[in-house]
């Protein structure tokens, strides 16, 4: 099997670079290679492709099989519609920023930040458990600790003396579930931006003090430039995640508040837009916001993979 | 001489509070159903609940489809890319990622919608809650799988074993396998974590499991709901904990990204 290493002068050169050189031999039309792959994309394309051209197909139906692009002009023009993706836009935005940046501090708080081993070990583990804990448990832990009779609420009362319900604070609204989704938000930046700190050099850091660098140069002129394409597609990858979520703003806050993925789940229970169309514009609207999010993370990515590896 | 990192502790400490006190919280709320002291009368009415069992059951059964499904789709497809076709590698990829970029409620909307009316009906079984929960999964499995094959030199190995006369039966079963030990292990714990706990596909396409139960449960009664979140929770700790322990040693830790919930 050896003779396989042995490069053709034909060959496509990037296919040699890799520790896997293709057992295709070039200008073959057809490769029963392909087979192995076969069932793997044909389940993607049934249950994952289908699905989604089927919304991108259904958003432009209108009343009696027409076809029409009023179902998009609606998203723009209901207002209903519109403050839908207007809430669920802020609320991916607000718990991203703050996320990343508690996130942040807490990983440069367990990798640079001079605490001990066990501290980052533990800290690393318990990410991985929080940002997988999400949905319904995590919206009644949060009833639980904020909530009329939560323990929170309760230590206020007791110790301040101070009733934030009667403050006319409510949690069931923007600013609590933000306090929610944060659980599992700042948890994924940390996982992903401890790696990251870990991998800038002391050489680097010693370079810039051997310039004369101060550590606000080295932070502004070295380390932040460096990190600052993991920040960014982290940062966007969170609000891909609050923007998506559905159980856990469901649990917490029942149809309270009129986020796009609450609209889309009553419309699927009934059609409470009274018009299928629009129901599939919406959907596709989210399709939309999380392919940019997701081609800003891939971009990032790629320029983060350049200094840290 | 290092100062003693007051900010790092100070950072430290406020994120130990955040991760604690709703779990504290919960713990405590979940003990306080007997008005005046803490018991574990909570815990007692949720056991005794048939409707517990039934939806627990059920999603462990949904989890343990989803994990054969997804694994006899990624592990051949990884293993197969990795060794004969690197040019698949992105397209495999692009699939992975999909499912981020379609959240769960929307793909619940374009499976119910394709799959609810002739020529194909899946939503009259459960069919399309598992095929929802294996992409789901794909991103977590595929990613487990594909840093486990990178691992260890897939290549060599394979050729070694053909060249003793093996079978690909026998590579993958005696060869390939063993070597994915730790890898296929957490792509299948991730897996049951999330499927586990998962709400929107169950509750959209009403058919029984944990995460809908627990939300009901919520709806109609007080302390049994934080009894079994704290349940819940314990599951997905022991998940992760779980990884952690089979792969330790282990180089590296994978980042997952996958679909919101």
């Amino acid at each position: 099997m050896a003779v396989e290493r042995s490069p053709r002068a034909d060959a496509d050169p990037r296919q040699d670079q890799g520790d896997a050189p293709s057992a295709r031999p070039p200008g073959k039309p057809f490769s029963w290679t392909w087979v192995g792959v076969a069932p793997f994309f044909l389940f993607a394309f049934l249950f994952l492709i289908l699905p989604s051209a089927s919304i991108v197909v259904r958003s432009f139906e209108g009343p009696g099989g027409t076809w029409t692009v009023q179902n998009i002009l609606d998203i723009f023009q209901k207002s209903d519609i519109r403050n839908a993706y207007k809430l669920s836009l802020q609320i991916s935005a607000t718990t991203a920023i703050g996320g990343a940046f508690f996130g942040f501090l807490l990983a440069y708080a367990v990798t640079i930040g001079g605490l001990p081993k066990a501290v980052r070990n533990f800290m690393l583990t318990f990410s991985g458990v929080a940002s997988n804990f999400a949905g319904v448990p995590l919206a009644f832990a949060f009833v639980a600790t904020m909530g009329n009779a939560g323990l929170v609420t309760r230590l206020l009362e007791g110790t301040l003396n101070f009733d934030i319900h009667q403050a006319g604070f409510s949690i069931y609204n923007f600013w609590g579930l933000s306090i929610v989704y944060m659980y599992f938000q700042f948890p994924l930046m940390v996982l992903v931006m401890a790696p990251a700190l870990d991998g800038l050099r002391r050489e680097w850091r010693e370079a810039c003090e051997n310039l004369g660098g101060s550590t606000f140069h080295y932070w502004r002129y070295v380390a932040f430039p460096i990190l600052a394409p993991t920040l960014l597609g982290t940062a966007i990858l969170l609000f891909g995640n609050a923007f998506g979520a559905y159980a856990t703003a469901y649990a917490f806050t029942g149809s309270f508040l009129n986020l796009v993925t609450i609209v889309i789940g009553a419309q699927i229970q009934g059609d409470v837009l009274y018009n299928p169309g629009l129901g599939n514009a919406m959907a596709l609207g989210m399709i939309l916001i999380m392919s940019l999010v997701m081609m800003v993370y891939l971009w990032s990515q790629r320029r983060a993979a350049r200094w840290l590896r | 001489m290092k100062r003693f990192p007051i900010w790092s502790w100070f950072w430290f400490l406020i994120g130990l509070l955040y991760f604690f006190m709703p779990l504290v919280s919960t713990l405590e709320f979940s003990l306080r159903m007997i008005k005046g002291k803490y018991t574990l009368e909570a815990y007692r009415v949720a056991f005794q609940d048939p409707e517990f069992y039934r939806n627990f059951g059920f999603s462990l059964l949904w989890a343990s489809l989803t994990i054969v499904i997804s694994l006899l789709l990624v592990v051949p497809t990884a293993y197969w890319v990795q060794l004969k076709l690197p040019k698949a590698r992105p397209y495999v990829e692009f699939v992975t990622l999909m499912p981020f970029v379609v959240p769960a409620v929307v793909l619940t909307f374009g499976l119910i919608r394709l799959y609810g009316r002739p020529p194909l009906v899946l939503t009259t079984t459960p069919t399309a809650l598992i095929v929802g929960y294996v992409v789901l999964s794909l991103p977590y499995m595929y990613r487990s799988v594909d840093s486990g094959l990178r691992a260890v030199d897939i290549r060599t190995l394979t050729e070694a074993a053909q060249s003793l006369g093996a079978g690909w039966g026998t590579i993958l079963k005696d060869v390939i396998f063993p070597n994915l030990r730790v890898a296929l292990l957490s792509g299948i714990f991730l897996t049951f974590a999330i499927v586990m706990g998962e709400f929107t596909f169950a509750a959209l396409m009403s058919w029984p499991a944990f995460g809908p139960y627990i939300e009901q449960i919520g709806s109609m009664r007080a302390y049994t709901p934080q009894a079994i979140s704290l349940m819940s929770f314990v599951i997905t700790w022991g998940s992760i904990m779980l990884i952690q322990w089979v792969g330790r040693g282990a180089r590296g830790q994978q980042i997952q990204i996958g679909g919101a919930r």
